[in-house]
């Protein structure tokens, strides 16, 4: 493949004569694709070929909002792992509804199940202290959405992506959804006595 | 109807195809120290996966010059850390662009 400036692939991209642009362009995406996919068990050439084509039709969507913060080759590979990405959790979800894993207008749980008794006693206390006033926060602060959003990400794994298909918001109106259920147990727990930081003494890093 | 996490994590299980096993405690405790994690580090300045993904490409270029890009951009490390999808897409773009930078 030629060696472009960023200028001259858009030039290439929007003039009359794009098909040896766009060749270049497919060419570069499909090996990309190959080897940032290169671990997965559930993608083969058919489908390189199928992801990059419908991201060049994104990129060509998209050439305006290019700001050339990057290699345009490095922008337009990002819009063809996420095309790729968003399509293969698609395909691998697509049987799992959310009326199937959470059919709850809560997520309960057994405090003293989660504590982890191999920890100091002091710090066994705390675990039990914020375990239980979380199962009581999840029940009584947050949102029906928010606590079922909850539950399919961290308890089941789901995409946030799926989560937000399933309930017809996107994945970045999800995050923000999480990222204010987050905040409020945070600040609910700090106006019960239990600041950020005893919490994380008490549980230590996550594995 | 109450959702216990130990029906939940063995319904999981069966789905993925691993049989009714109990459950492993381990994984338990893994989880509540996960959450606990996560609320006790969340701040009020982080971005959302579309502002993630717009700085994505001059992430990784900062990644692949050798440099630190968590230094440059720490919101859009913060989130990588937070969010599965997003840190999921950013390696394996960074795995793309390391292979065919070889």
């Amino acid at each position: 493949m030629a060696e472009r400036t960023n200028e001259e692939w858009l030039a290439g991209l929007r003039g009359p004569a794009r098909d040896g642009a766009l060749a270049d362009l497919r060419a570069f995406l499909v090996r990309g694709l190959r080897y940032g996919l290169a671990n997965r068990s559930d993608v083969d050439e058919a489908n390189l070929e199928d992801f990059a084509q419908d991201a060049l039709l994104k990129i060509l969507d998209a050439l305006d909002t290019f700001r050339g913060e990057s290699k345009f080759t490095t922008w337009a590979q990002k819009i063809a792992i996420r095309v790729a990405l968003t399509e293969l959790r698609r395909k691998r979800w697509q049987d799992m509804s959310l009326d199937g894993i959470i059919d709850a207008q809560g997520l309960d749980f057994v405090p003293d199940m989660l504590v982890d008794t191999t920890a100091g006693p002091d710090q066994q206390a705390v675990q039990r202290q914020f375990l239980t006033t979380l199962r009581r926060l999840i029940a009584t602060e947050l949102t029906d959405k928010q606590r079922q959003a909850l539950v399919a990400v961290r308890i089941h794994g789901m995409p946030l992506e799926e989560v937000a298909r399933r309930m017809g918001s996107n994945r970045n109106a999800m995050y923000k959804l999480l990222h204010d259920a987050r905040q409020r147990l945070k600040s609910k727990l700090e106006d019960e006595g239990l600041t950020a930081e005893e919490i994380l003494a008490a549980f230590g890093p996550p594995a | 109807m109450k959702l216990n996490l130990d029906t939940i994590l063995g319904k999981i299980r069966t789905l993925m195809g691993g049989g009714a096993d109990p459950v492993d405690p381990a994984a338990l405790k893994e989880l509540a120290r996960g959450m606990a994690h996560q609320i006790a580090t969340t701040r009020p300045d982080e971005i959302g996966c579309d502002e993630c993904f717009e700085q994505m490409d001059e992430f990784v270029e900062i990644k692949l010059a050798g440099k630190d890009p968590a230094a440059a951009m720490p919101l859009v490390q913060d989130h990588l850390d937070r969010c599965g999808n997003c840190r999921e897409e950013f390696e394996a773009l960074l795995a793309a662009l390391q292979a065919m930078s070889q």
